[in-house]
């Protein structure tokens, strides 16, 4: 059924696929999540804490950030921005739109299991003597990450497959790499369907490690995870 | 020691402190009884500054504070001197029974690792769970847990510890092991001011008792005296109420 052009068609793409997979959508979520975790452990905090000013600005920004489709984000800092004098290569402002969105999303996780640990815990420090910042970073922020960590992880394979949007501003992808080589030999279906099937390998290796790691995270003693 | 003059707290309209005066002495245990809602807690919350009160003088070791008022530095030197055992124990749930006790001594008063083990190892002996300390608080019974707590508050070495009802929460059968740890502490003349319901120790251990209803000390002054022979008609009633439930006098 499928021929033999065919199979020698999905037999090379496969590793000109999976190179810039590697190469480049790997470390651009990589990359892109590591900033969109600083960005949300700091939004999420400056919120908890209720600081004046700073958690209006949080608040707009998550507004704006969840609001907006990414690939509107993507077209206005990539398209938009040289209007302004600002240009900036592909892949940075890939990374930046990437951190922003996720950084949004993730803040409210990072909230919610904030407000999920006991305020007990914050008080209990406070009274042996620890500064706030100490308390959240010992005791309260430990312990929300833990309860983070499932949801924050789904956001993490979610940006796997997000990441295919940078195509669009000229980021060769994975997908990028598809395409062109889809209309090089005039073949889509499979090679869509293979590209499709690479990210599901993606995400199911990371699924597989989300669960490894969730299962060796301390439960502190308790029976969670 | 301690001395408290006109302390009020308001939560919006309700008024839960109405100028509440209080004098603890060096060595002193000083049981708060009083119904529920008669503002204990709230009372402890302040005198630690975890809640704001809106009018109050603290005289604390001879040192004059306005308690509406406190600047983060004064709360933070009298919080060194202090310490509370909550009701519901407030271990730090990511950390062991060691741990908990150690934290404050490396993290807040840089006191080096080995010497802050040694010490919360002692601290531990001290309440009888020395074979607990790699035991996380999930892993501990409720009388366990709060005995760390104790341990916790014990290891700065505070001039005076604050108990919120600390047995509360606990199963009837728990409750002897905590009351049995803090008569310890009142006999190496440990100053405690302990909010309980737990009538025997309010009368054999404690060396004073304080009333409160509605959010005024309603009697206070020796613990023989307030049991024996109740001056105001709400306290012989509260008394009354709580014998009446069952609750034996020791
Ligand atoms: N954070 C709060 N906000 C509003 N009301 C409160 C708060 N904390 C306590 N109260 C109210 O203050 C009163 C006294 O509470 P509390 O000090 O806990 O009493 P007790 O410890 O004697 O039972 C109660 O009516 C309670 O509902
Ligand atoms: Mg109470």
């Amino acid at each position: 059924m499928i021929s033999e052009r065919l199979m020698e068609i999905i037999l090379d793409s496969f590793w000109q696929i999976l190179l810039p997979g590697l190469a480049v959508t790997i470390p651009l979520t990589a990359v892109s999540f590591f900033f969109a975790m600083i960005i949300a452990v700091i939004t999420a905090m400056v919120q908890f804490a209720k600081i004046p000013v700073l958690r209006h600005i949080a608040r707009f920004y998550i507004w704006v950030a969840r609001g907006t489709p990414l690939l509107v984000q993507l077209f206005v800092v990539f398209y938009g921005l040289p209007d302004l004098g600002i240009i900036l290569e592909p892949i940075p402002a890939a990374v930046i739109v990437f951190s922003l969105n996720e950084g949004a999303y993730c803040a409210e996780t990072v909230r919610a299991s904030l407000e999920a640990v006991p305020a007990g815990q914050m008080e209990a420090g406070r009274c042996v003597g620890m500064s706030y910042l100490q308390v959240m970073g010992r005791i309260v922020l430990p312990q929300a990450m833990r309860i983070a960590f499932p949801s924050l992880s789904n956001s993490l394979i979610a940006m796997v497959k997000d990441t295919s949007l940078a195509s669009n501003i000229t980021v060769t992808e994975m997908f990028m790499e598809t395409q062109r080589i889809a209309s090089r030999y005039t073949e889509f279906l499979p090679l869509y369907i293979e590209v499709g099937l690479i990210y599901l390998l993606f995400c199911t290796v990371l699924t597989k490690v989300q669960h490894v790691v969730e299962k060796r995270l301390s439960t502190y003693g308790g029976k969670g995870g | 020691m301690l001395e408290i003059r006109g302390l009020k707290k308001s939560f919006g309209s309700l008024e839960v402190l109405r100028g509440i005066d209080l004098t603890v002495n060096k060595g002193d245990v000083v049981a708060i009884l009083g119904s529920s809602g008669s503002g204990k807690t709230t009372l402890l919350r302040c005198l630690n500054f975890l809640e704001a009160s809106d009018e109050g003088t603290m005289v604390f070791d001879g040192e004059t504070f306005q308690m509406a008022q406190m600047r983060k530095k004064d709360v933070a030197r009298l919080r060194a001197k202090t310490a509370f055992v909550f009701q519901d124990y407030n271990l730090f749930l990511n950390k062991t029974a060691l741990q908990n006790v150690t934290e404050g001594l490396i993290v807040a008063r840089r006191m080096p690792k080995d010497q802050a083990v040694e010490l919360g190892r002692r601290m531990l002996a001290k309440v009888g769970l020395s074979d607990r300390e790699g035991h996380y608080p999930s892993q501990l019974s409720g009388g366990q847990q709060q005995r760390v707590a104790i341990a916790r508050a014990l290891a700065t070495d505070p001039e005076i510890i604050y108990f919120d009802e600390p047995t509360s929460a606990l199963d009837p059968e728990l409750t002897g092991e905590v009351l049995s740890v803090m008569r310890n502490l009142a006999e190496e003349g440990r100053t405690m001011l302990v909010v309980t319901h737990e009538m025997g120790f309010a009368r054999h251990v404690s060396n004073r008792v304080v009333f409160m209803a509605e959010g005024d000390v309603v009697e206070s002054g020796a613990s023989q005296d307030v049991f024996d022979h109740p001056q105001q008609e709400r306290t012989r009633a509260f008394l009354r109420n709580i014998y009446q439930a069952g609750v034996p006098a020791d």
